[in-house]
């Protein structure tokens, strides 16, 4: 579990988000929703760290990650894999390397079991047999999987995708999110996810947290997002004629 | 004022390079993958310009010794010097900087702005050490290697015009060349190289490191780097100059 208190983060005098507190639970795909630069992205850096709230605090598990010293650090993010709205990957190595890069980094396994590790990655995101290709030779949903697969090589406790849709078709985003839902069931993580993508919502929705101008809107699972009262939360959700039409049958 | 801002962010910096690799092993392999890459993929070039000056510096002094009281050895002992005091450092890494710094500048700025570095940043690496320690190391102990070759083939070229032409004969020309010699002025070269190597991994790693944007800003921080890097050096070549020669 991830738990957020009153997150504050400024640049150059201009507040990006005020004072966000959420909880994000094990086990299921906890989703941070807004529009574009409403701080998905920023909230989401905030809470692996790569920026320094302001003001507030980040607790994984009772270990508070915004006090910790840095080894505590350290080993909180040996738990975290991350998968960047661009993939990230290393576009200088080949697949396998990028997946075996946390093992070697941080691994204590012999080259074959390493070796392994990763076939195995590979497989669970469908993309067994690309081990020899560079980054730029697959698809952007293949990419997408070799980062995903990157981030759960050393079976982290907590998994952050920053757009994982952005830039694919609506079937490989249904089978991305799909992926991501079936991943953080099955080894228990943490998994917080930043979309605005509908589909994904109503696919994967199971605690979500609406930002409208980096303040917290709205939130709850996407049962309950039909009985929204909040009206710049519906006008977001509910902005294509589709969703319109979805609400008015619920 | 902002250039004790850049200043202060390249020691903060620095400060970050400089601590212990997280695995010894990778990091060779990761030194040796930039000998290649800023070391042997410079030979060319360095070859190629210090072959040339040699043999132009050569058939100008030559051009200009012509005096009955100028004994002709000073031809190659002027181009001998020459090329260890100045050429095979300074003017080597001007080039260098060229070559290899907007190279270190764009690779490690094009990680920066497609989240590269951030992810290695959130698997627990320490970026900084990752990517440049294994640069500087490897310009360490290669661009001396350079300025050796740089000064041999320089006198080399012109040995090449002694032969060719009859601005020297060639025994001048090699007696010039073991006149004199101060082996004080190989050390001195080689500490240049040395302090050179060192900027011109940083600087350009720097600007690289702190990229902000989209390619185009790729582009300009390469071409920061280059411009750095440059004045660095010479204002470095200045100080040392003065410090070990005068
Ligand atoms: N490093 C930064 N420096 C200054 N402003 C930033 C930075 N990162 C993001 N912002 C600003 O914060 C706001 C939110 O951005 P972001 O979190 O990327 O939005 P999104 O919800 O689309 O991910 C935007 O207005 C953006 O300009
Ligand atoms: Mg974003």
């Amino acid at each position: 579990m991830i738990r957020i208190e009153n997150i504050v983060k400024t640049f150059s005098g201009v507040k990006i988000l005020h004072e966000v507190s959420a909880e994000f639970y094990a086990g299921k795909t906890n989703l941070i929703i807004g529009q574009s630069g409403s701080g998905k992205t920023v909230l989401l850096k905030c809470i692996v760290g790569l920026h320094h709230p302001d003001q507030g605090n980040v607790f994984y598990g009772d270990r508070n990650y915004s006090q910790a010293n840095f080894n505590v650090k350290k080993e909180i993010r040996k738990e975290i894999g991350m998968v960047f709205q661009g993939s990230a990957l290393f576009t200088s190595e080949t697949i396998q390397d990028n997946v075996m890069f946390p093992l070697n980094m941080f691994g204590k396994q012999t080259k074959k079991e390493k070796q392994i590790r990763v076939d195995q990655c590979l497989e669970r995101v469908g993309i067994d047999g690309t081990n020899l290709f560079f980054p730029g030779e697959l698809s952007g949903g293949m990419q997408k999987r070799a980062a995903i697969a990157r981030a759960i090589v050393l079976n982290p406790k907590y998994l952050f995708c920053d757009e994982p849709n952005s830039g694919l078709d609506p079937i490989t985003s249904l089978k991305i999110d799909e992926l991501i839902s079936d991943i953080t069931k099955e080894y228990n993580i943490t998994s917080i996810i930043n979309t605005h993508d509908m589909n994904s919502l109503m696919q994967i929705g199971e605690n979500i947290l609406f930002l409208n101008d980096g303040v917290k809107a709205w939130e709850g699972t996407n049962k309950e997002m039909f009985n929204s009262d909040s009206e710049v939360f519906n006008s977001f959700v509910f902005a294509s004629e589709i969703a319109k039409i979805l609400k008015q049958k619920q | 004022m902002k250039i004790f801002t850049h200043i202060g962010q390249y020691l903060l910096l620095m400060g970050k390079v400089f601590s212990r690799p997280e695995r010894l092993r990778i990091f060779l392999k990761q030194v040796f993958k930039e000998i290649e890459i800023i070391g042997m993929n410079s030979l060319g070039i360095v070859a190629i310009v210090s072959v040339f000056m040699g043999a132009v510096l050569t058939l100008q002094v030559g051009i200009n010794f012509v005096h009955p009281l100028i004994p002709n050895y000073l031809i190659g002992l002027t181009v001998r010097d020459t090329m260890i005091l100045e050429f095979a450092s300074t003017i080597i890494c001007l080039i260098l900087a060229g070559k290899a710094g907007s190279n270190i500048a764009s690779e490690i700025g094009t990680m920066r702005i497609t989240d590269q570095i951030d992810a290695l940043e959130i698997m627990g690496v320490n970026s900084a050490t990752h990517l440049i320690l294994p640069k500087v190391i490897a310009a360490l102990l290669f661009f001396p290697i350079l300025t050796l070759i740089s000064i041999i083939l320089g006198v080399a070229g012109g040995i090449g015009v002694s032969l060719l032409t009859d601005v020297v004969t060639f025994y001048d020309y090699v007696d010039g060349l073991r006149l004199f010699f101060h082996p004080y002025y190989i050390l001195y070269t080689m500490v240049k190289m040395l302090i050179y190597a060192f900027i011109i991994t940083t600087v350009s790693s720097y600007h690289g490191y702190f990229t902000n944007g989209g390619a185009l800003e790729v582009g300009k921080s390469s071409t920061k780097a280059v411009v750095y890097s440059i004045i660095a050096i010479l204002v470095m070549d200045l100080v040392i100059t003065q410090l070990m020669l005068t």
